[in-house]
């Protein structure tokens, strides 16, 4: 992905975490575990399940629809960054050779369903992911990691890393186009390049802390940072909580598609 | 080379969540008794020059394939092992949710792979004695190329085993660490020169930054390796007891690898021990029923080397499976649709 | 007796790499009033502000806030009396959002968190950035920065309001506004500049510093005036009273 791709995808990304609609107006912690909970229960699902798994594009889908993020958007950025789990997963086919028939018929390696299984496994966790960034604020989520216990050190330079991180990509972006522009073909690209450039990003980036650090004592700074807010768990975030835990453990005990189907099939025949 | 949730097992995921969170713990107590107030603002900013910077590529010379900065080894220098680990989490942190860089529980993994072993293995054990005072351009590059090399080599074996262990992959044991360690280590030397490069232009341009930093935390003050061990150890069977209710009925992935590596089609039968219990464990909690395409017990077992044949299904029930299947998608995007399709007739 | 006073005696200042950057600099400002500081660059402008709030120390000399003196344990009190607005607002709004941001200074004062919302509130409402409260930094545009950079040192109350380079990279219009926010100010200020038309707005008095030491205090409308002492420190007189005819076309 270019350097210039990469950007504006965070900068899309970033402005639709700060929208206001149901889901964004959930509480942070609420989504964090929310996500987390999902992760887990797609991936505690057997390596040649598909079919079970289905289901839980609901919520993924359920969280874009209310949450008013574009779908075309996620699911180009979880194409985008397929490249890993594809190529490892691909092998699954040829090592694993054992023929399965899943219809009359019909029958295929049972590398193919595994792989399946990383490709559905794939896009549901990479999609919630991508949807509990694009839903609640990088900031919002810094919080209710502090709420849900790590440490306030950590948390303090990662609300730090977010603010300038924009700051720094942007100062990158200038130097590398000021490098682009002065070379010819790929001349200029090489690794010496990269050091200088790299070298001097950090320093400026060390001299930028310090500045930093000049306006923080200017107002006051002794050490902690102070923070004012008390958000508290409302009865809506429980609810969400709840409501998405319980669809998760039904999914992973119930086989919905084909409890489905053997109802359809039992009305028809 | 970025773990991926679609390859994770729950228990080799929560596993690594733990030992990950238990490590930005202890790193934090560590850096806030020594903590320098500079520091604060310096980590985070520096967390997003390497954000940046991995951003920007080179042309490897040779090869004409592009490279990338991976950064952990040039924060260790500059800031000591629990600073540089605790921003190399923040980096990956920030990437897991605005990249998608492998998913949320794979980001536990991620975070010790790329975290743990450039900041608290190669840079203590490899870095520090090489470098020695810092001074000497050969010393540095030696320092770095070969603790950029071990770390990546240690990240990616982890990244072979983690993905074993979960056993979503087909791939022998041989196959993937050929495929991975190769490729790091020539990543590692890459690495390497470009840390080295840094640090020699640091060192011209402002010196003081390199001698101001680094070791006023000591590293393993009040931690015995084998303290570590047995507690992530203690970690791995509580989690992996606990969350294989939530798996399936055969840890399918061990077995697999394990038969490929040792050739054998079945796991020898372990009467003893904690394999047995495990075991026993499971069998006892696998109300959880496996789905997919079931081997009945009586069936003929595997023949050597091959995956174990896997009976005809009953058409009836695939099918409907199938169309159950479909009914599904189209009933969940269908409602993702409508809902978004009134959202936009009621605004204006 | 007034608390609004600033005083320089003798203060000199060397950098450790050796540089004599001040060579005895001394002035006394009062209660109210609004002082330029103008000269060429490397002339000393910056060492000279840092010193007011503390951020450095002089070597020799003394500086003195109303009726504490500069030294290294009374920097914290120093620093509630002089706010500085440095000159890039992105190194001063380091918090997740503009609220926090203006909170900043007045949470750090002590103060519980309702008069602590109403200092931020008045603020943001005197540099008209209030519709910004939520909004992180990195989402507001260069005029808008400086305007919360701006609002982030008053909600500390200061005695006195010090800035270097206040409409630096500002669009005509939000020139405009920095200019008419200061005026709008009680706050004694002090503000150090390129931009001559602003001192000249802002500013009743003006100090020209040349090398590490100051060669002319007055009347700002006087010095700013005199192109020949200008044009001695790299400056030139004020757009605004430089009466330029009007040309037909490009210059030949």
């Amino acid at each position: 992905m270019s350097f210039e791709a990469a950007y504006s995808g965070l900068g899309r990304l970033d402005r639709l975490s700060y929208r206001d609609t149901v889901v964004h107006r959930l509480d942070p912690r609420a989504k964090v575990v929310a996500t987390m909970l999902f992760a887990v229960a797609v991936v505690s699902f057997p390596r040649y399940e598909v079919l079970s798994l289905l289901p839980l594009f609901l919520f993924p889908v359920l969280i874009a629809a209310l949450g008013d993020i574009p779908a075309g958007f996620i699911a180009k950025k979880v194409v985008a960054v397929s490249p890993f789990a594809v190529f490892i997963g691909m092998f699954n086919p040829l090592f694993d050779s054992a023929a399965v028939a899943i219809a009359p018929g019909v029958s295929v390696s049972a590398g193919w369903i595994s792989f399946a299984s990383i490709l559905v496994k794939f896009a549901l966790t990479i999609s919630a992911a991508l949807l509990l960034i694009a839903t609640t604020s990088f900031p919002g989520i810094c919080r209710g990691l502090r709420r849900l216990g790590l440490p306030a050190l950590f948390v303090s330079q990662l609300l730090f890393l977010y603010r300038y991180l924009f700051v720094l990509i942007e100062e990158a972006m200038r130097v590398v186009r000021a490098r682009d522009m002065r070379s010819f073909g790929n001349r200029g690209a090489g690794m010496r390049v990269f050091v200088r450039i790299v070298g001097t990003l950090f320093l400026r980036t060390v001299e930028r802390a310090e500045r930093i650090y000049g306006a923080m004592l200017a107002r006051g700074f002794r050490g902690e940072i102070p923070s004012m807010r008390r958000e508290t768990l409302r009865p809506s975030d429980a609810v969400f909580m709840l409501a998405a835990g319980g669809f998760f453990v039904l999914c992973r005990l119930v086989p919905v598609p084909q409890t489905i189907g053997r109802l359809l099939g039992g009305l028809a025949g | 080379m970025h773990m991926a949730d679609a390859l994770l097992s729950p228990a080799v995921g929560g596993t690594f969540w733990a030992g990950t969170i238990g490590a930005i713990g202890y790193a934090s107590k560590k850096l806030k008794e020594h903590l320098d107030d500079r520091k604060i603002p310096l980590m985070g900013v520096l967390g997003a020059f390497i954000f940046a910077s991995q951003m920007i590529n080179f042309t490897i010379p040779g090869t004409g394939s592009s490279g990338h900065l991976g950064g952990g080894m040039i924060l260790a220098i500059l800031l000591g092992p629990h600073a540089a680990f605790l921003v190399m989490a923040s980096v990956l942190t920030v990437q897991a949710l605005f990249f998608a860089d492998g998913g949320l529980l794979a980001l536990g993994c991620n975070i010790w792979n790329l975290g743990i072993y450039p900041c608290f293995v190669a840079w203590p054990l490899i870095y520090k004695p090489l470098a020695g005072d810092g001074r000497n351009p050969r010393r540095i590059l030696a320092a770095s190329m070969a603790s950029g090399i071990a770390g990546l080599q240690m990240g990616a074996f982890s990244v072979v085993l983690q993905t074993l262990l979960s056993g979503k992959t087909a791939l022998p044991f041989g196959t993937f660490l050929l495929m991975m360690q190769p490729i790091h280590l020539a990543i590692g030397v890459i690495e390497g020169f470009v840390t080295a490069g840094v640090i020699h232009y640091v060192r011209a341009a402002r010196p003081e930054i390199l001698d101001s930093s680094a070791s006023s935390v000591p590293l393993a003050a009040g931690i015995s390796l084998r303290n570590v061990l047995i507690g992530f150890l203690a970690l791995a069977i509580v989690t992996g007891g606990a969350l294989s209710w939530f798996a399936s009925a055969r840890p399918d992935g061990l077995e697999w690898s394990i038969a490929k590596v040792t050739g054998k089609g079945e796991l020898p039968e372990q009467q003893h021990g904690v394999p047995a219990a495990l075991k026993g464990l499971q069998e006892r909690t696998a109300f959880l029923p496996d789905y997919g395409f079931k081997s009945p017990s009586g069936e003929p077992k595997a023949k050597k080397g091959e995956a174990p044949a896997w009976p005809a299904v009953d058409a009836a029930t695939s099918v409907s499976g199938l169309i159950g299947g479909v009914l599904v998608l189209v009933v969940a995007f269908g409602i993702g649709w409508a809902i978004r399709a009134f959202r936009r007739r009621s605004i204006p | 007796m007034s608390h609004h006073l600033l005083e320089f005696k003798d203060v000199r200042f060397r950098y450790p790499d050796g540089t004599e950057a001040l060579k005895g600099i001394t002035f006394l400002i009062t209660h109210g009033e609004s002082v330029g500081i103008v000269g060429a660059n490397g002339a000393g402008k910056s060492t000279l502000l840092l010193h007011m709030n503390g951020h450095l120390l002089p070597t020799s000399g003394a500086v003195t806030v109303g009726e504490v003196p500069l030294l290294k344990e009374t920097r914290p009190e120093i620093r509630r009396k002089v706010g500085v607005v440095f000159q890039n607002p992105d190194d001063q709004l380091f918090m997740p959002t503009v609220f926090d941001d203006v909170a900043f200074g007045p949470l750090n004062l002590g103060l519980p968190p309702d008069r602590v919302r109403e200092r931020v509130h008045e603020a943001l409402r005197q540099v008209g950035a209030l519709a910004l409260s939520d909004k992180p930094p990195h989402h507001l545009s260069g005029g808008e920065k400086s305007a919360v950079a701006i609002a982030t040192v008053i909600a500390m109350e200061p005695d006195i309001l010090v800035m270097d380079e206040p409409a630096a990279s500002l669009d005509p219009k939000s020139r405009r506004s920095v200019i008419g926010l200061l005026n709008s100010f009680h706050h004694s200020k002090i503000v150090a500049s390129h931009d001559l038309d602003l001192i000249l707005d802002v500013c009743a008095r003006c100090l020209v510093i040349r090398d590490g030491a100051i060669v002319a205090d007055g009347r700002a409308a006087e010095i700013l005036s005199d192109a020949t002492l200008l044009a001695e420190n790299n400056l030139e007189l004020p757009l605004t009273l430089q009466g330029r005819p009007a040309r037909e076309g490009p210059r030949r």
